[in-house]
């Protein structure tokens, strides 16, 4: 048991992409596991900054809207390909991080929560009141994308199975991406603002600066996360940029486990699993995955894969 | 004597630091030559951590100069001073806790090869990794290579953090009361490794126990009240008579 986790921790781009292949095969149906796979994905994007360098933002809905609506606005508006449209929404993401994270990380703490939260309300108001490109309220319609040719190979997009893995796809090269830049020079250094920000500085690194490129590779991740939504649900509805969702982000990360590579998509997961379960009884669904969420904070609170890995000592300081 | 002897690697130009009303440094200068050990010392509240903390860059002073080799270094901000080549240690320990012991000496030693490269993998920066090892085995913690830092006792992480303010290769080292917390065994080694780190570069070193540093370093300076109130060598100090009232006085 122990070994198997320890190859898991070992090999994470491989061991992701090996079980999210075989994933929409456990789900009940495949709409579900995209679901999932989209924002556990968001949950990673956010993970980055939240749980490797310590920076909570509350409005990170704003990037998985801004991807939405800007892959969403090339392909109704422009009749932009859907591959470069999502180029696009991870582009518009970047450069709203970059706005974003250059207002927001001057501030510390409880501060930069609220600035991100206010600034990811801006965000929302823009979008709702443009609503020649983005359809307000009724969100953006029409995002189609039917069948298309890969290598001359005809693919159904709108097949939900082709669909899953055409989106594992994109979601496994950000996750091979988050691998990386986890075992980059720069994944130590984020770490070490995280612990201790004084001392970063006193070693030489920007700490500004550093905190403003890992918010703009984050927002591009989710950006990519808020992309591959709109494709799916071929339509962004204006509650992607709704707060709930950077909400959703916080707790699905808190419940899998911050700062642990797999941890914010298994609360995802656990989420959305729960959800779509719960809602068959009860529309309360929120009640049930608040207590879930409670019970884990308060018994488990690293985690569901950060409590597997303290209980089986794999990480830091044991290999 | 070559003008190389005889520009202060580290000059301090009358500083001054305020605190609102409160005046924590007054017009203090001083400088630093190339190669030495200096040891600031002085009773509690005396501004010693203050003028620490203006000359190894963590607030610029009020007013007044910082000279760093004759280069107006005043008003730079902390990453620029420890690219300059001034590194420090604190006076509360300050290491990055679930990180393991050598990742600490890695980052540290990383800064001039590789700050923002978030692609390559950091296990292929030889030199960072080398040097870690190397720097481990200078403060003796090497048989903790893969501990996590918070599990270390306290003596080890303040032997860590002079490691990981020497990964940056400091043409200058500030170290903040570098034994505070120690027991005398702990503070011993410490002595020692002090001692040899001197022998390759500049150490400016605050101290509150004065009787540590009479035989460590050659010149001390007395601070009193936010003001300078006298240098010399241990024996002058020990015999200068303010000296003796304001500090040694109180036992």
């Amino acid at each position: 048991m122990n070994s198997l986790f320890q190859i898991i921790a070992r090999h994470r781009v491989l061991a992701s992409t090996a079980f999210l292949a075989i994933f929409p095969f456990i789900m009940p149906y495949e709409a579900l596991a995209i679901n999932i796979l989209i924002f556990g994905l968001f949950a990673m994007g956010f993970n980055l900054l939240f749980g490797y360098m310590g920076l909570l933002s509350f409005g990170h809905a704003a990037f998985l809207g801004i991807g939405s609506y800007f892959t969403g606005i090339a392909i109704v508006h422009y009749g932009v390909p859907w591959a470069a449209a999502i180029l696009i929404g991870i582009v518009g993401a970047a450069i709203g991080g970059l706005m974003m994270g250059f207002l927001a990380i001057r501030t510390r703490g409880i501060y930069f929560s609220m600035v991100t939260l206010a600034l990811g309300q801006i965000v929302y108001y823009i979008f709702y009141k443009a609503e020649s490109f983005t359809g307000g309220e009724n969100g953006l319609r029409g995002v189609r994308v039917d069948t298309f040719n890969i290598f001359g190979i005809p693919v159904d997009f709108l097949n939900p199975l082709v669909k899953y893995y055409i989106i594992l796809f994109f979601v496994v090269i950000a996750i091979w991406l988050i691998s990386r830049i986890l075992n980059s020079p720069l994944g130590a250094v984020m770490e070490a603002i995280r612990e201790n920000e004084k001392r970063a500085a006193a070693c030489g690194f920007d700490v500004a600066k550093t905190k403003l490129l890992v918010f703009v590779l984050s927002a591009a991740i989710c950006g990519l996360a808020g992309s591959l939504r709109a494709l799916h649900l071929s339509i962004v509805p204006i509650d992607s940029l709704h707060y709930l969702q950077s909400g959703q982000a916080v707790m699905m990360s808190i419940l899998g486990g911050m700062g642990t590579f797999f941890g914010p998509f298994i609360g995802a997961a656990v989420m959305l699993y729960l959800e779509d379960v719960v809602t068959t009884f009860t529309k309360h669904w929120m009640a049930v995955v608040g207590l879930v969420f409670m019970f884990f904070v308060l018994f488990f609170p690293k985690g569901i894969w950060g409590t597997i890995l303290s209980r089986l000592h794999i990480g830091r300081g044991s290999k | 004597m070559n003008s190389a002897t005889t520009t202060p690697i580290l000059e301090a130009r009358n500083v001054s630091k305020s605190f609102g009303k409160f005046k924590a440094l007054q017009n203090i200068s001083t400088s630093f030559m190339p190669g030495t050990l200096t040891a600031i010392i002085g009773p509690n509240g005396a501004g010693k951590s203050t003028f620490f903390n203006v000359l190894s860059g963590a607030f610029p002073p009020s007013s007044g100069q910082i000279l760093f080799n004759g280069k107006d270094i005043t008003g730079l901000q902390q990453h620029e001073f420890a690219r300059t080549g001034i590194s420090k240690s604190f006076q509360i320990t300050n290491v990055f806790k679930q990180l393991t012991v050598h990742e600490n000496v890695r980052v540290a030693a990383q800064m001039e090869t590789a700050r923002y490269n978030f692609i390559r993998n950091a296990q292929s920066y030889a030199e960072p990794i080398d040097l870690a090892d190397q720097l481990l085995r200078r403060v003796n913690l090497e048989h903790l290579r893969n501990k996590k830092t918070g599990d270390l006792a306290h003596g080890q992480q303040r032997a860590l953090e002079i490691a990981m303010a020497l990964a940056c290769n400091p043409n200058l080292l500030l170290l903040d009361e570098p034994t505070a917390g120690m027991s005398p065994e702990e503070t011993l080694v410490m002595m020692d490794l002090i001692k040899t780190l001197a022998n390759e570069r500049t150490v400016i070193l605050v101290e509150h126990k004065m009787k540590l540093i009479m035989g460590l370093c050659k010149r001390i300076i007395v601070l009193h009240h936010g003001e300078f109130l006298a240098e010399g060598t241990p024996e002058e100090i020990q015999n200068n008579a303010e000296v003796r009232r304001v500090y040694l006085g109180q036992g």
